[in-house]
């Protein structure tokens, strides 16, 4: 049985129809690249597995529950994390104000007043932090100070935190240097290792044929293609995501990209 | 960390750090100081304790407000109809102790009730139709301070109960009860915000309503209830100064909102949200209660004293806005 599997979803945008009955659907401890061009769906598909977006029509399942009911917070519960391309970090807050956004432990002052446990919040973001390898100035400093990559660890961090089944990342290699993108590569071998799932939205087909095991082909809202990475190459991935066609020029240029 | 600092023997940041831990802004203390400071040149009257306990008693209803405007600025938001929901709260307050003979108790709630009402449809107006905050509580200052003028017909409603007196005017163990139950709401309303989920989601809403949504947070549930909240304060502030006039006023109020959001911001708040403690809005406060005793001690025209304010609050601005755009330079 999968963990997740999505069946005919459908959602518009007023008159817009993005998604036109999608199905996919992804195994404990798979990795799954999803990709399309732009304006294929991927990031609404994607909010509607989070919850941020409500599916007009079609049904969800995750570990054989139908979630299409549930809010975003009620589903991060079951495990479902995303890493959003722009991270979707409070920058005015320190790192496990972050981490922690939404969960804070609770301890009760005189029995009594449910406040929130910031030395704990600390102690365990600083041990995730250290999990990851990554290093940050200060947990006490504010995201918004941070670089670029040092915000990409507090947003992984985050997703990590709370032991998830699935963790769906959107373009997280974009805006990242060359070593820090063999680090995320990195990252999800060893979330595929530890059987959690990763779905991999990302523009960068070099980085998704080395690291997924499917590839899920995106276009005009439905799912064009469902390709064995092993068993299919660049020039097979580019045309499907274009439409066919002669793409001998378009896969060359991204062969070398 | 802090003990990193201390042993490197660097005063200034160990001050830093300390001063940081309390959700005070350092500078708004030091204006604090030197206001309090060339005051009491200025006047002989000013250092004494009756005057210190006149300021606090002048400074509780703004005070009160402004912790609501922390709340509501600090979550991204905006409430322009304190000061007509206050004087609002006041009137029905007056209206059913006076005028329908409820008892005191009834008053006292009316008066909060009425208060929490009209933040209430203030935040259904923004989270559910979504007319933007700014214009919903622009219309609800006009809205409440009719209101007001149409229940009382225009007139004060003159001579509250016992009890409903006894909060504006009692001094048990001489200090003034509108001083205590300002105090007391304060400490709260401190806790709620630095150290509870409710405040940190707060912050956390007018940082990044994106961010906060993604993190499961419900947030035009929780808007409503800071709304609802702000107008609840309100309608306390409105139940302290009609005790302490000793009726309802249906002007009570007006442009208390001014005072109250600069109080806010000169207190730390983030004007767009994100950033906001009620330590340092108290001291706002009492910046603005200091100002405007010392203007009434030195008899400054209250005409003045209302361009004193808005000039204060632009400044307030100002100098956040300045520092804000150093610090992103760097």
């Amino acid at each position: 049985m999968s963990l997740l599997e999505l069946k005919g979803i459908r959602k518009s945008f007023g008159a817009v129809d993005v998604l036109h009955g999608v199905d996919l659907a992804v195994n404990a401890g798979e990795v799954v690249g999803l990709v399309g061009d732009n304006g294929a769906g991927k990031s609404t598909l994607m909010k509607t597995i989070t919850g941020i977006y409500r599916a007009d029509e079609g049904s969800i399942l995750f570990d054989g529950q139908d979630i299409l009911h549930l809010d975003p917070g009620e589903r991060r519960q079951l495990g479902i994390e995303m890493i959003y391309q722009d991270l979707s970090l409070a920058r005015q807050q320190d790192v496990s104000s972050n981490i922690f956004l939404g969960r804070e432990p609770i301890k009760r002052l005189f029995g009594l007043f449910p406040v929130v446990d910031k030395a704990a919040m600390d102690r365990q973001a600083a041990e995730m932090i250290e999990r990851l390898n990554a290093h940050l100035p200060s947990i006490n400093r504010s995201v918004g100070s941070f670089s670029g990559g040092q915000q990409q660890t507090v947003a992984i961090a985050r997703a990590l935190t709370f032991d998830p089944k699935l963790v769906i990342m959107d373009e997280p290699t974009a805006a990242l240097a060359v070593r820090e993108v063999q680090s995320v590569l990195d990252l999800i071998r060893r979330l595929k290792s530890e059987g959690i799932a990763v779905i991999l939205i990302s523009h960068r087909l070099n980085d998704v044929l080395a690291v997924t095991d499917r590839i899920v082909v995106l276009r005009h809202g439905r799912a064009e293609a469902d390709l064995a990475t092993e068993k299919t190459n660049m020039n097979e991935v580019v045309s499907r995501i274009v439409g066919g066609g002669d793409m001998a020029v378009a896969a060359s240029h991204e062969a070398r990209g | 960390m802090s003990s990193e600092i201390a042993s490197s023997g660097r005063w200034a940041q160990v001050q830093r750090v300390s001063v940081e831990r309390l959700h005070i802004r350092l500078e708004s203390l030091l204006v604090l100081v030197a206001l309090s400071a060339v005051m009491a040149v200025l006047s002989p009257y000013f250092l004494s304790f009756s005057n210190f306990l006149n300021i606090l008693l002048a400074t509780s209803t703004i005070g009160i407000l402004a912790i609501a405007a922390t709340f509501v600025i600090s979550s991204g938001g905006l409430d322009l109809s304190l000061g007509s929901v206050m004087g609002l709260s006041g009137v029905v307050g007056a209206f059913v102790a006076v005028n329908l003979g409820a008892p005191s108790a009834f008053g006292v709630i009316a008066c909060i009730l009425a208060g929490a009402a009209a933040g209430h449809i203030n935040g259904q107006l923004i989270t559910r139709a979504f007319v933007p905050a700014f214009i919903v509580t622009l219309g609800m200052l006009g809205l409440a301070r009719g209101l007001a003028l149409v229940i009382s017909g225009g007139r004060v409603i003159y001579g509250l109960p016992d009890f409903m007196l006894y909060l504006g005017q009692g001094r048990p163990f001489g200090i003034p009860m509108p001083v205590i139950i300002f105090v007391v709401t304060a400490f709260a309303a401190h806790c709620v915000l630095a150290y509870t989920r409710f405040g940190r989601h707060t912050l956390a809403i007018g940082d990044s309503e994106a961010a906060a949504r993604a993190a499961g947070i419900r947030v035009e549930r929780h808007r409503r209830v800071l709304y609802t909240l702000s107008g609840a304060l309100a309608g306390l502030a409105g139940l302290l100064f009609s005790a302490r006039i000793n009726s309802g006023d249906p002007t009570a109020g007006l442009n208390y909102e001014l005072t109250a959001i600069t109080a806010a911001i000169i207190g730390g708040t983030n004007l767009f949200g994100g950033r906001g403690s009620i330590l340092g809005t108290m001291i706002g406060a009492l910046i603005m209660g200091v100002l405007q005793n010392g203007l009434n001690l030195l008899a400054v025209q209250s005409y003045y004293q209302q361009m004193a304010i808005g000039a204060v609050l632009i400044l307030a601005v100002f100098i956040d806005q300045y520092q804000t755009r150093k610090e992103s330079r760097v």
